[in-house]
């Protein structure tokens, strides 16, 4: 039941976040208003149907510009986003990552190709703050020109979405902009098929690995209102939860661990003894569980 | 201690109190002009 419903999240926020249908005609990305707001998962803003700004695009356009920003008198240091960010991950951490962010859903969906399926090594989950601190936060910051003015490097060496939801578009769309195709473009669209390739094999190989955004939210899941919670007194370290898991998380290994994206699979369907849970403030939900899960 | 079921209040708040600066400072402006421009970057070609 859960799960189903979590389809149908991923799917209404993927449609939501890409919702601007005059594009065929316009030719170009989508100019409105709502463009001013982040959506809360990973959504180029330049999608010719993106309805909002991508949360890391913003911030590494406002730390590339800092230095102009501040000899203008602006002092934008990127504290709107931040804000957004920072009321996400504090009401309920991760779980954007879950629900509502596109890449990550497509992921799930060319996971589930049959296929023999691979475990990564631990350590790799550690590399996405790399990402986060050079190539969102410190080359920015500190490679910049004469005038001043950075670059948005996650963007520009390294997006996969960014490649799949404006590179290839936009390509097709305004066919001035082919002349301009060269080594970047290739750099680009190779990261993306690889990690095409690697969604068949190994659950959310991108949100694990690299996702800064995903790493930013991670920050928050063990102070964010919104926790799970696990019950080592029931937990029979059976492991079921981290076989059915779509981020490959040892749930017994402890609750709200930093991959953990609150999607409630392995409270819902894979733990028979109820040994997951979750609360809210503090304080415990109780939940109806699937009926798989119901008998040990 | 630090009470963890007060945290993601407290952070609650810290970050609205974040936002509301950044909205004073006028970034919101600067996150729609950068978001209503293609993104060479993003696209690959710059
Ligand atoms: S599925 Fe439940 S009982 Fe089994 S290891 Fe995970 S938390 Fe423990
Ligand atoms: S540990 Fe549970 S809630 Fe967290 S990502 Fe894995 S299955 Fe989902």
């Amino acid at each position: 039941m859960m799960w189903a419903l979590r389809r149908w999240v991923q799917s209404a926020a993927t449609v939501l976040s890409n919702a601007y249908a005059l594009f065929p005609f316009t030719r170009n990305i989508y100019q409105g208003k709502l463009k001013s707001v982040c959506v809360p998962g990973l959504n180029c803003y330049s999608c010719p149907a993106a309805t909002g700004a991508c949360p890391l695009g913003s911030l590494q356009t406002i730390f590339a510009n800092i230095r102009p920003s501040f000899k203008a008198g602006n002092f934008h240091i990127g504290l709107y986003v931040l804000g957004m960010l920072g009321i996400t991950g504090s009401l309920v951490g991760r779980m954007p990552c879950a629900w509502v962010c596109p890449f990550g859903f497509l992921q799930e969906l060319i996971h589930k190709i049959p296929s023999r399926k691979i475990e990564i090594p631990h350590w790799m989950i550690y590399i996405k703050y790399g990402f986060l601190a050079l190539f969102v936060i410190l080359l920015p910051l500190i490679v910049v020109d004469g005038l001043g003015y950075g670059t948005t490097w996650f963007c520009k060496y390294v997006c996969p979405t960014g490649t799949l939801e404006a590179g290839i578009p936009m390509l097709i769309l305004q066919p001035q902009l082919r002349e301009l195709a060269g080594l970047l473009y290739l750099n680009k669209i190779a990261i993306l098929i690889v990690f095409l390739v690697l969604m068949v094999f190994i659950r959310r190989p991108f949100c694990r690995t690299v996702c800064p955004l995903g790493a930013i939210y991670s920050f928050f899941n063990k102070v964010s209102v919104f926790r799970m919670v696990h019950h080592p007194d029931t937990c029979v370290l059976c492991k079921e939860c981290y076989k059915g898991c779509p981020m490959g998380v040892r749930f017994y290994e402890g609750a709200n661990q930093p991959d953990c994206i609150r999607c409630l699979k392995c409270m819902q369907e894979s733990c028979k003894f109820d040994a997951i849970s979750y609360e809210f403030a503090g304080l415990p939900v109780k939940e109806e569980k699937a009926e798989s899960a119901k008998s040990p | 201690m630090w009470n963890t079921k007060k945290s993601g209040f407290l952070l609650l708040l810290l970050f609205l109190v974040v936002l509301v600066i950044g909205i004073n400072a006028g970034e919101v402006a600067a996150v729609w002009e950068k978001a209503v421009n293609i993104c060479l970057s993003c696209v690959g070609i710059g």
